[in-house]
């Protein structure tokens, strides 16, 4: 037998460059859009899109220094993927801005703000928290501080109800913010480190029934205390975006930790009572469902609150847009209401056409297989199931926006990630992209050599 | 954990492979339906955001569109001649159009697939694409003396010009009349009341009666008549003789045709061209009775009448014409003479007279000289086609011979140019009992190289007789004759 030759285990390289060339892309692709705004309204190159063009350049180039020196082994994709995102939603709002048909809302310079903070943050993050799993000592803190945030709009005068929904709380001197942005990523390190503690009682106590492991009678209170909550956040926030966004997240993670179906079978047994309950109680649940199946109806179309005008001025754009779209500037997005927050994913389809969307969740699903791909490396279950979280949290809050606003499911208010403007939704979502960093170089940074030559063996660690 | 890490990635995957399938199926399969929805205001502003081309008749500018700089209703749609023209150039409202706005609305906004090449240069140009100008084959002079005259009679009717050569219609009126104008502003409710308004007006100025109306041709549509005779005999001339009874018994009914008031046409038995001269109805209700339902049928056809198989665009549709359905002898003896269910447009009248100066061939008529893109490249030319050939270049020289005695001998007498010879024919078409009949008249000019044809009605313009008529509508023909041949 012939010793096996020596070879170096692959590593991960770091594409420094890789990265600083396509961020250059990212920030190009970003100025061509702003150019491309100002031809299509009035012919002319827009002044401001040197500030824009050079402003974001400057951020995202600091970004990178930070990553480069505090993560340089981190994924090289992720952050030229969310420039190219971010800077998309930063030319749509400015676009809706100055355009003509524009709406009252839009304001790019506070959203070129908003990114500047949220750059910032993602810098912070990175730099403050060095090891991750640092956050595995802070389960139940996030756990409370999520369940605070969540339930702050409720506290009086500190809560405030906007377009029927309160899920806003007003700070003197800030604006208002979104607290459930940011409760999302509290919850999901909450989700990681308790499911990571219990996930073995979870996942092999129970009984077999017909083909069916079902856990133990008493291992579902997670899960219903969940399920209260999101409940809880539906009925009396009238949140209900939110309410699946975090539901549905716990169970996918119950289910990555557990490896039981049976979770998310039970999961989806519960969201189906709770759905059938939530619309035979409230109005605007059962209206919700009524304007998914007919969106097209007059009766509905006429109806003051609730009806299907938002979602048909949507579809219609859309439409419009067809396969090439309108270019940009050139259409009317102003028309859709919400244009520049909730249905900025609709005023896209309106001016880049088909083509455009499709290159969108194009990068929208790399940038979840980027941060799927980080769970997979990643060496410890905590790791794995706070990346694996985050990453499906991005993929599940697009598809049920993109989902309601292209009529694919019924439509409940959430923001477009990085896309929509508000301030809240974009930090709590730089914050997100800072874990994933984090983790991802952690996962590719080479295991520390070991002292000795230890010969032939090699360890590895999944 | 990563088995099940993989499945959640599948499940990913899965989400995003429905997103794009339903976005493509919304962009590419629902889209059309969506896009036509009548509350999509993108179709409204679209209309406006195109500069349509212009329309145009001789040096005159119909139709433009002027950039009013509002980024909602950019280009609005201006109309310099108004009412005159209206039947022509119709309207461009938010939800509707008419006439040429219509019939060449693909043109006009620049959409047609004629224009693709045009659209591909002005793409790589960096130019914005305009519309293509249509211009057309209407005479201002024409259409101007022709609204003038008709308008000064004060009451309703239409009139239709032709250049018998081509079928280029010189002059297209119909009265009362409306102002495009006020159908044009990018406002949907003013615009929308303002149609209401003359949607309901009783006198209908929204109905382009020259094209869109019938009525029955009453003598005028002797020529026909007589056409069908002078091609059954190649013997027969105006000089031929025909029985001319006071009153013409109809088989098989207690009726029977009597000459205009019951009197004598003649002594019993007259010329042809006498016949003519003075429109006398038993000679004629007694050929048509002899020639047969069919034959007349043929005939009216190989002018353009009743051929609802393949109808009359102008570009814009014409109502069909037609001598009516076949039923007894004495209905048959009534449509000879152009009543009963005997319907005609004027612009088929004009038609008939057209054909007949014409030695007998029938030109397509049409409204378009020449379509070219806002750089002035022809995309349509002028290209005459021949409908059917009426009636032998004989029998027309026969029949014009006697339609000129009916100006110069008859009862056309007002439609005389000094100078040129003028065929012509006056009809009275009964209406409904106890109304004031219409007056009705064709002419061509100048009879030996005919320059212009033309077919005119006044509604309740006659006092009665073929005389009274032919005093109010002949000289409307008259003055639009003499605007076309400069006299």
């Amino acid at each position: 037998m012939s010793a096996p030759g020596v070879e170096p285990v692959p590593l991960p390289a770091k594409r420094r460059m890789a990265q600083l060339v396509m961020l250059g892309f990212a920030v190009l692709i970003v100025m061509g859009a702003y150019a491309a705004v100002g031809l299509g309204i009035d012919q002319k190159i827009p002044s401001g899109m040197l500030t824009y063009g050079l402003g974001l350049g400057g951020f995202v180039l600091a970004a990178y220094l930070v990553l480069a020196r505090f993560a340089p082994w981190a994924d090289p994709l992720i952050l030229p993927l969310v420039t190219l995102i971010n800077g998309l939603g930063l030319v749509m709002i400015y676009r809706l801005e100055v355009g003509a048909g524009g709406k009252g809302g839009a304001s790019a310079t506070s959203q070129l703000l908003w990114t500047a903070v949220g750059v910032v943050v993602f810098a912070v993050t990175l730099i403050v928290l060095r090891d991750h799993r640092s956050l595995q000592r802070l389960t139940y803190t996030a756990g409370a501080a999520g369940l605070l945030l969540l339930i702050s709009p409720l506290i009086p005068f500190l809560g405030q109800e906007i377009n029927g929904a309160r899920i806003w709380i007003g700070i003197p001197g800030v604006g208002q913010l979104q607290p459930a942005e940011l409760a999302k990523l509290a919850l999901i390190v909450f989700f990681a480190g308790y499911l990571v503690a219990k996930r073995d009682v979870l996942a092999l106590a129970g009984r077999r029934l017909l083909f069916i492991d079902l856990p133990r009678a008493r291992d579902l209170g997670p899960i219903l205390i969940t399920w209260g909550l999101s409940l809880g956040v539906l009925i009396l926030q009238k949140d209900l975006g939110s309410s699946l966004l975090i539901f549905g997240t716990f169970i996918a993670m119950l289910y990555i930790a557990t490896q039981r179906t049976s979770w998310v079978l039970i999961g989806i047994l519960l969201f189906v009572g709770g759905a059938v309950l939530a619309a035979s109680i409230f109005d605007h649940v059962a209206a919700r469902v009524d304007v998914f199946l007919n969106p097209e109806d007059p009766k509905l179309f006429e109806r003051e609150l609730g009806g299907s005008a938002q979602l048909l001025e949507g579809l219609f754009g859309m439409s419009q847009g067809g396969i090439l779209g309108t270019g940009l500037g050139q259409g009317y997005p102003g028309l859709i209401p919400l244009s520049f927050s909730d249905f900025i994913f609709a005023a896209i389809g309106e001016e880049l056409g088909l083509t455009g969307l499709m290159a969108l969740l194009m990068i929208y699903a790399l940038l979840v297989e980027r941060g799927l791909r980080t769970a997979l490396a990643a060496r410890d279950p905590f790791s794995k199931l706070l990346a694996g979280g985050l990453s499906f949290i991005l993929a599940w809050q697009v598809f049920i926006i993109v989902g309601g606003v292209t009529n694919l499911i019924p439509l409940t208010g959430l923001v477009t990630p990085f896309m929509s403007q508000g301030g809240s939704a974009l930090l709590a979502n730089w914050i997100l992209i800072a874990l994933l960093v984090r983790m991802s170089d952690a996962a590719r940074k080479p295991p520390p050599q070991a002292i000795q030559d230890e010969g032939l063996t090699q360890v590895f660690q999944r | 954990m990563n088995s099940t890490l993989k499945r959640a990635a599948l499940a990913c995957m899965v989400m995003f492979g429905l997103l794009m399938l339903n976005v493509n199926y919304l962009q590419a399969v629902r889209a059309s339906d969506l896009k036509e929805d009548a509350r999509n205001r993108r179709n409204f502003f679209a209309r406006y955001e195109v500069e349509r081309g212009l329309i145009t008749a001789g040096n005159k500018v119909l139709a433009e569109s002027k950039d009013t700089g509002d980024p909602e209703a950019r280009f609005k749609r201006v109309y310099p001649e108004g009412e005159v023209y209206a039947p022509v150039t119709g309207f461009f409202a938010p939800e509707n159009t008419s006439d040429i706005e219509r019939a060449r609305n693909d043109l006009l906004d620049g959409s047609s697939s004629d224009l693709v090449i045009r659209r591909g240069i002005d793409l790589f140009t960096g130019k914005t694409t305009r519309g293509a100008n249509v211009e057309l084959t209407i005479n201002p002079k024409a259409q101007e003396a022709a609204y003038k005259a008709l308008g000064a009679s004060g009451k309703k009717g239409a009139l239709v010009a032709i250049d018998p050569r081509t079928g280029a219609i010189l002059a297209m009126v119909s009265i009362p009349t409306y102002d495009p104008n006020l159908l044009a502003p990018a406002d949907k409710a003013a615009v929308n009341a303002a149609y209401a308004k003359l949607e309901k007006d009783k006198d209908q100025p929204l109905v382009n009666r020259a094209i869109a109306r019938t009525y029955p041709p009453g003598s005028t549509f002797k020529v026909v008549t007589m056409a069908a005779y002078l091609e059954s005999d190649s013997s027969l001339g105006p000089q031929s003789q025909v029985d001319a009874p006071q009153v013409l018994d109809l088989p098989n009914t207690t009726a029977d045709l009597p000459n205009y008031g019951g009197a004598a046409c003649g002594a019993g038995r007259v010329t042809l061209s006498f016949s003519l001269e003075r429109s006398c109805n038993t000679p004629f209700g007694k050929i048509g009775m002899d020639l047969g339902y069919e034959t007349m049928k043929d005939q009216a056809a190989k002018f353009g009448i009743g051929t609802d198989l393949d109808p009359l665009a102008i570009p814009m549709p014409v109502s069909p014409s037609s001598i009516g359905p076949e039923e007894d002898k004495a209905a048959l003896a009534q449509a000879s003479i152009g009543q009963r269910s005997n319907q005609m447009t004027p612009l088929q009248m004009a038609m008939v007279a057209a054909g007949i100066a014409n030695d007998g061939v029938v030109m397509k008529p049409y409204l378009v000289k020449r379509v070219t893109d806002s750089e002035g490249t022809e995309i349509e030319g002028e290209d005459p086609e021949e409908l059917d050939t009426a009636m032998s270049e004989e029998s027309a020289a026969k029949l014009k011979e006697m339609m000129v005695n009916v100006v110069n001998l008859g009862t056309a007498g007002a439609a005389k140019i000094p100078g040129v010879t003028v065929g012509g024919k006056t009809g009275t078409a009964e209406t409904a009992e106890g109304r004031a009949p219409h007056a009705w008249f064709i002419s061509f000019a100048p009879a030996e190289d005919p320059k212009i044809a033309v077919a005119l009605i006044v509604e309740s313009g006659s006092a009665g007789n073929d005389a009274s008529g032919g005093q109010t509508a002949a000289p409307i023909a008259k003055s639009v004759m003499e605007a076309v041949l400069g006299k």
